[in-house]
């Protein structure tokens, strides 16, 4: 009776050892491939791009279709793209979150319907949200291919993120905070200002985050919009094109441009980095001088 | 405040009925009902409170203790499903079912939570930012306010260098301290507590008992406490809350001396006797 009992533990204690090793090595090479094509990009996009990248590069208009010059004009049109979408997304989407998250019921029909409504804008693939845009900000309000109309098409598309990221984060705030204030009979704004809202900005700014990179990096819903002229645009109203658009034209379009392509990726990526430190930085201190103002 | 009332000397609860001589209603409720979603919690309480004193209600979990608090200050308007009936008067004005400034009535009636609940704010900050919104905007006699009222919860010689440093790295006891301070801050003439002391540590819990000792006098307290020994010491009034029926009411409420001394009710002297042994 022993016998086939102590081999049949010894057989389970080998399986679960095999598992065990199985399991570990699963794990292991998932991470390190993940690591490595990581790597990869980053390394292939250094090897090509770092000897076109140069001062001049940064501060030269495209010539040549881009196989010359550099990407100054492109810059310019990307940052004021990601300015209108950020001026116009971020008090609508934090207005919104606090309307959904402090001022109406929980289980509201409205806020109900709202919050279903962004779940699935927010999977909406974003060429939609381009031809939605071309049809809306170019045709029907006249703005055609522009940096507004591009903007505007962008802050659509970045919208859900940050009203979603906003309200979780506000829902996350503990209740003790809101009923202390309304015990010493701070009103709601006051209250919402001073004390939820820099309780919520690690949400608020992973949410910005998230909208920031989604926005730079969008390529679809910006064709139909603020166009691919590379010219330094000189309004609002002016075609401009950006750099994901940039990149993917000289990658695509301009045979012999494959270095500036390289180029301008790393320049992407590295804005990105900036632009996150950045934000945190600035949310970070403004936070700071709310809990010790002088 | 009468000299035999000195809390630094606390005296046996049967004895200290000195300190509340006579009964001046500051707060009346009469068939006061609370209900949520339509589900009833508290079902016609009538209770007078007496100004200046101290006011226990005890009584087991669920009987309804903090949702009569919330009715007293309003507080019961930031839960959408609670449904409040009955009458509420405080110093003759009636609060319930009818529009009222909350802010002037959350300036005069002050409260307490369970967990200490500052702001995550620096300690300054804490008290400075309330009394600001308020209107004191003279900065010298809001920093003299602010060192007044952080003495008299005895914190002053704990934080005075450290005020800008965040509330919330104090400990429990002075984290509830410096709520109290907050709540007093604005100058009310009633406070509520809400198990004050259940969160802390047994010295905290001291530190914080006494000092709500030293409050008789200045102002109407109304304390929630599981801990009868506590409602012995600092009580002037008891009020025992039970489940009847499901909701919670008032079985018995009279002095400290009479309700934990002669009983009238059955119930009431079992949950003493229970409690202490
Ligand atoms: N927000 C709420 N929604 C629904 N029901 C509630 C709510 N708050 C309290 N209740 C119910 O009301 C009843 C009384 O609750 P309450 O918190 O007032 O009791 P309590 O005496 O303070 O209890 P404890 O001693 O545990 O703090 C309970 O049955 C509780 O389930
Ligand atoms: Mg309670």
């Amino acid at each position: 009776m022993r016998e086939p009992a102590s081999v049949s533990t010894m057989l389970t204690q080998r399986v679960a050892d095999w598992r065990d090793t199985v399991a570990t090595i699963l794990v292991w090479s998932s991470a390190l491939l993940i690591t490595a094509v990581f790597l990869w990009i980053l390394g292939d996009l250094l090897l090509r791009g770092l000897p076109h990248l140069s001062f001049e590069f940064l501060f030269d208009t495209p010539m040549d279709a881009g196989r010359a010059g550099g990407i100054a004009s492109i810059l310019v049109s990307t940052l004021v793209i990601l300015l209108v979408c950020m001026t116009v997304s971020i008090p609508l989407g934090i207005g919104t979150a606090v309307l959904l998250a402090e001022f109406s019921r929980h289980n509201h029909f409205f806020g109900r319907g709202v919050r279903v409504s962004l779940d699935v804008l927010a999977g909406v693939p974003s060429i939609v949200f381009g031809l939605f845009g071309n049809a809306f900000f170019s045709l029907y309000l006249g703005m055609g291919f522009s940096i507004l109309s591009g903007g505007l098409t962008l802050a659509c598309m970045v919208l859900p993120l940050l009203i979603r990221s906003t309200e979780t984060a506000l829902r996350a705030v503990p209740d003790d905070f809101r009923r202390a204030a309304a015990a010493l009979g701070l009103p709601a704004i006051t209250t919402l200002w001073r004390i939820l809202l820099p309780a919520a900005a690690p949400g608020v700014i992973a949410g910005l985050v998230l909208g920031i990179g989604r926005a730079l990096a969008e390529t679809a819903a910006l064709l139909y919009t603020s166009g691919y002229v590379d010219r330094m645009p000189g309004s609002l109203l002016d075609s401009g094109r950006s750099l994901s658009i940039h990149i993917y034209d000289l990658a695509m379009n301009v045979p012999g441009a494959e270095g500036n392509a390289s180029a301008s990726a790393l320049v992407l990526i590295l804005l990105l980095l900036i632009i996150n430190v950045l934000t945190f930085r600035l949310v970070d201190g403004w936070l700071h001088q709310r809990i010790t103002p002088h | 405040m009468t000299d035999s009332c000195d809390s630094s000397t606390l005296r046996p609860w049967a004895q200290r009925q000195a300190c509340c001589p006579t009964f001046e209603p500051c707060i009346e409720v009469l068939d006061l009902t609370v209900a949520y979603d339509g589900k009833t919690a508290l079902h016609r309480v009538s209770l007078d409170i007496s100004r200046g004193c101290i006011t226990a209600i005890v009584g087991p979990s669920g009987c309804g203790k903090s949702s009569f608090l919330s009715t007293l200050n309003r507080l019961s308007d930031l839960t959408p499903t609670c449904q409040v009936s009955g009458s509420v008067r405080i110093e003759g004005q009636e609060i319930v079912g009818q529009e009222l400034n909350l802010i002037t009535l959350r300036r005069q009636v002050g409260m307490i939570f369970q967990k200490p609940n500052p702001f995550p704010l620096s300690i300054h900050e804490n008290l400075a930012f309330p009394l600001r919104h308020h209107g004191m905007n003279d900065r010298q006699r809001r920093e003299e306010e602010i060192e007044k009222v952080l003495s008299r919860v005895g914190l002053w010689e704990e934080v005075k260098d450290r005020l800008h440093a965040p509330a919330l790295g104090l400990s429990g006891g002075q984290q509830q301290r410096l709520c109290l301070a907050r709540a007093l801050l604005l100058s009310p003439r009633i406070l509520l507590l809400d198990e004050p002391c259940s969160a802390l540590d047994p010295l905290a819990s001291a530190v914080v008992e006494d000092l709500i000792a030293s409050l008789r006098g200045d102002y109407t307290v109304v304390i929630v406490t599981h801990n009868l020994a506590q409602a012995k010491r600092i009580a002037d009034y008891v009020a025992m809350f039970w489940q009847v029926d499901g909701a919670g009411t008032v079985i018995e409420h009279g002095s400290a001396g009479t309700l934990f001394d002669s009983p009238a009710d059955p119930i009431t002297a079992a949950y003493i006797a229970g409690a202490r042994g």
